[in-house]
């Protein structure tokens, strides 16, 4: 795919993405954000901009499973990388158990910081250093929400942390 | 009728949910055409002045841009003001991007650049020079206090001060207990998440199709039809889903001129997405400065209240809010005296933020009631029930309710009021110094003309239109529940249209009146629905219900039937092929009840009890716990009701902690026009929020019984927050946000382990 602009003439580079399972390839300018390459030529419009300057999270991706403002990374840097965006994680059909917590616990309101939270938080919960609700807290900061619903997100990861600490208890005891 | 609920009332999950937390909902820069273009903005870097000099060769040079617009080159639009007046706009001048060389605030649209991509639009905005000639600027508030003046031309007489009643000077002077002083809160900026963003797409034929971030589609498609004398026809504009807007949506915004002004101009699909950057320069809480005096006898009782307000506005617009007015009406007294003021400072336009007027002039008057119950040496909280008041002294009108001794009551149980020791710095954890500040809220309960369309198929299921937005409040899942109650479907049988111009009439979202408007008018459309299928139903041989009156008969489980006894009826789907019908479709429009209005005044009412934690050497203040008691009429969905009001406490810490925007007066120029600097609550800064509905039959404030949400959780929380402060330090802290520095200046704090 040459997503270099028509009327460009400076030099693209190649880059490869593993973009929510799917392996794509691109001729692309290497000042265009991966945030920008998602929602612009890639029309992965889940993933948000807020702010464009790392300062808010709602571009939040996960980046060889790690959480990512993808506002902060030039997509040229990533060759090879595997990307999961909100669209990868689940469909209005078929959820993932954070984006099931968070439509049960109403932790959005405007939506729109939405898939950064959600994103954040299942790399968070991957991550397994936050145990205590006042550890959500604080590792979910980079994530602002406007329309307050903190608590509500709060409540959507505890649930998630719970059943997944639970799991592997019952398994055990079956 | 309302008891009956099976829908409305119930805690459901929104239903454009699931499209929100999967990222498929669509917000305005989330639309896309062939050979789309994408605009940028390039600011203004002075405050006042003109524009000497501008040149964009460079700029225009840069690959991939198409063309860059200044005032020098931007395509003629209307010339006259009132082409310019969007629905709700102010009076003065509005705003017309690019008209000329003059520059009235820092960050005005100086130049449009428009590329093929987003990234060649905002490098090459940065190759556009300007040469500025500039003038001295004014835009603190506080040395403009000598030029204030009364607004000339009232936005609207409600916001306009009541007559003085009795002679508050007089009844000040002679009370045993006074108190008096400034509260300055600075201005604050909206910063919804969702960048402000227009996508306008042309069709082949001239047809457009607007994406755009507002709080009303049909606000701005008449906005933009207005200025490009466009055939309103050819001209749809969405908000299908709005990213935050608390206000600063209501009014369009310069990238919907700028979109469609570039699209008609280069013929082609037009995307302009502002930057987080230039999001502070609109529509802000305007920095106010108020004195707040008041006095009251031995027990408490208040003998004079005289609130005067001052806040700022632009030079080309006189914006209003009702600050003031509140202090006339949250208590009862006898000696009132209300004034309005605004001066104008070389700033953009401020505009309506979450409970414009009442978050600012509330957060005054709450404080002050605190001094004023230390200075009586009563309970903060025993000081506002002994001055409740019954009826609205500023109109003379009875209430339509006020349930606001509930919500004192259940909110003081929920919080454990009653273990408050009364004195400052009496309650500490450690090294914690713990206080409790209690507010009262206040809101009106407004309700604005509405209309809606309902669809009834043969299958049983309905369709509700209306050109609604839905800001992140619930209007979708709201106005669903309501037809699915008329029609007893579940939710998921009911589908919600609005966001579209297209749609019935309807006024922007705002005010917290969109439930009450908008829901009626789907009431009163399914009503309507109801009776022509009842019509229907009549022209059946030996109709079991051919007596039947439109109040006598209901839809249950896929039948109308007789309210009083279910088993007669008939299948709806009887009815309706019977009669050859494929749908049922009625438009209601609805408006408030002027009689009604007459007699009474409507208000939603809370009370806010906040828990603060002060470090005792450092001064860094926690917010540990807020009750929030809502007493808000008819409760359409408990569960969005709750985040509503949530969200309306947790803007309210920002006001009180936080939120400042932050101006060189040196250079007229915002400093922390970002969202690392311009500080809003994050997940640390929230711990415990506790929302309490109290149980409101209200029946006149609307036909459904609803007050409205969307304002009340912020109001008093900044008061409730700094009477903790004061609780817990000792320190009375008027001036918000009221951070770290300000309390280490006003405390003794502990610095024995420093020394």
């Amino acid at each position: 795919m040459d997503l270099s602009s028509q009327s460009h003439t400076a030099a693209t580079c190649p880059v490869s993405l593993t973009i929510n399972g799917e392996r794509r390839s691109f001729d692309i300018h290497p000042w265009v954000s991966l945030l920008d390459l998602l929602r612009g030529p890639l029309e992965l419009t889940g993933t948000k901009k807020g702010c464009d300057h790392g300062q808010c999270g709602a571009c939040t991706v996960m980046i060889n499973g790690e959480r990512m403002n993808s506002c902060l990374k030039l997509a040229v840097s990533l060759d090879g990388a595997e990307i999961t965006t909100i669209e990868g994680l689940g469909t209005p059909d078929n959820m993932h158990p954070m984006q099931k917590a968070f439509l049960e616990h109403d932790a959005y309101q405007c939506g729109y910081c939405t898939p950064g939270q959600i994103c954040s938080a299942v790399a968070l919960v991957k991550e397994g250093h936050a145990h205590e609700r006042h550890e959500i807290r604080e590792q979910m900061s980079g994530n602002l929400c406007r329309c307050g619903a903190y608590t509500n997100i709060a409540d959507a990861i505890e649930e998630v942390m719970g059943a997944e600490k639970a799991a592997p208890v019952r398994e055990a005891a079956e | 009728m309302h008891n009956s609920s099976k829908v409305v009332g119930l805690p459901l999950s929104r239903i454009d949910g699931p499209l929100k937390v999967t990222g498929q909902a669509g917000y305005a820069a989330e639309y896309f055409a062939p050979d789309m273009l994408h605009g940028y903005v390039v600011g203004a870097t002075i405050a006042t002045g003109r524009i000497a000099e501008i040149d964009t060769a460079a700029a225009e040079a840069f690959p991939g841009v198409v063309k860059v617009y200044t005032y020098k080159n931007r395509p003629s639009a209307a010339r006259r003001d009132s082409k310019w007046k969007d629905e709700v706009a102010l009076p003065g001048h509005p705003l017309r991007p690019l008209d000329n060389d003059k520059i009235l605030f820092d960050g005005q649209p100086v130049a449009l650049v428009v590329a093929d991509s987003f990234e060649a639009a905002r490098d090459a905005s940065a190759l556009v020079r300007v040469t500025y000639a500039a003038d001295e600027p004014h835009t603190d508030l506080a040395l403009e206090r000598g030029n204030s003046y009364v607004p000339p031309v009232p936005r609207m007489q409600a916001f306009m001060p009541p007559k003085p009643r009795g002679n508050a000077e007089a009844a000040f002077s002679q009370a045993p207990h006074q108190i008096s002083a400034d509260y300055v809160i600075e201005g604050e900026h909206h910063n919804p998440m969702e960048l402000f963003a227009t996508t306008a797409i042309r069709n082949e034929d001239g047809t457009y199709l607007i994406h755009d971030k507002s709080q009303g589609s049909q606000n701005s498609h008449d906005y933009i039809c207005n200025i490009f004398s466009l055939d309103p026809e050819k001209v749809v504009v969405r908000n299908s889903y709005i990213g935050g807007a608390f206000g600063s949506g209501l009014r369009p915004k310069h990238q919907l001129f700028f979109a469609v002004m570039a699209s008609l101009d280069l013929k082609r699909s037009v995307k302009v997405e502002m930057s987080r950057q230039e999001m502070f320069y609109l529509t802000w809480r305007p920095s106010s400065i108020q004195t707040v005096s008041l006095a009251a006898d031995e027990k408490g009782h208040l003998q004079s209240v005289m609130h005067h307000a001052l806040h700022a506005t632009s030079r080309y617009e006189d914006y209003q809010e009702n600050v003031a007015n509140w202090s006339g009406l949250a208590y009862k007294c006898d000696n009132v005296t209300i004034s309005y003021e605004i001066a104008k400072l070389d700033v953009s336009t401020p505009g309506d933020m979450r409970a414009p007027g009442a978050a600012t002039g509330v957060t005054a008057l709450e404080t002050a009631m605190d001094e004023l119950a230390y200075e009586v040496g009563i309970d903060p909280l025993e000081l506002r029930v002994i001055n409740f008041v019954h009826r609205d002294q500023n109109t003379d009108k009875e209430l339509t309710s006020k349930a606001l001794h509930a919500c004192y009551r259940e909110g003081a149980a929920r919080f454990g009021w009653s273990e408050r020791s009364h004195e400052p710095r009496s309650m500490r954890d450690g090294n914690e110094l713990i206080g409790w500040g209690v507010a009262t809220g206040i809101w009106e309960a407004q309700m604005s003309p509405a209309e809606a369309k309902l669809r009834l198929t043969s299958d049983g299921k309905v369709t509700v239109s209306a050109a609604a937005s839905d800001i992140g409040t619930g209007t979708y899942t709201i106005l669903g529940q309501l037809a699915a109650e008329a029609f007893d479907l579940k939710l998921a049988d009911v589908t919600v249209k609005i966001g579209d111009s297209t749609l019935p009439k309807t006024t922007v979202e705002g005010g917290s009146w969109t439930a009450a408007s908008s829901g009626t008018a789907v009431q009163v459309a399914a009503q309507m629905v109801i009776a022509t299928l009842l019509k229907a139903a009549q022209k059946l041989d030996n109709s079991p219900l051919a007596k039947a009156t439109e109040e006598q008969v209901e839809i249950a489980e896929g039948r109308l039937v007789l309210e009083a006894n279910h088993q007669v009826g008939i299948a709806v789907s009887d009815i309706m092929s019977a009669a050859g019908l494929d749908m049922i479709e009625e438009h209601a429009k609805v408006e408030p009840d002027k009689a009604i209005q007459k007699k009474y005044s409507a208000y939603t009412h809370s009370a806010a009890f906040v828990e603060v934690r002060v470090d005792a050497e450092l001064g860094q203040v926690r917010v540990t716990r807020v009750v929030n008691a809502v007493a808000a009429g008819r409760i359409l969905n408990p569960k969005t009701a709750r985040s509503q009001v949530m969200g309306g406490v947790v803007m309210g810490l920002g006001m009180a902690l936080h939120e400042e925007g932050m101006v060189d007066h040196r250079t007229g120029r915002i400093m922390n026009h970002n969202i690392a600097e311009y500080h809003v609550p994050a997940h640390a800064d929230i711990e415990e929020i506790d929302v309490i509905f109290i149980d409101e039959d209200d029946d006149k404030a609307s036909p459904i019984g609803v007050k409205g949400l969307g304002e009340i959780g912020i109001v008093g929380i900044a008061a409730a927050v700094s009477n903790a402060i004061f609780h817990a330090t000792g320190a009375r802290i008027r001036s918000f946000p009221i951070t770290i520095d300000k309390i280490l200046a006003e405390t003794s704090l502990e610095s024995e382990t420093l020394q």
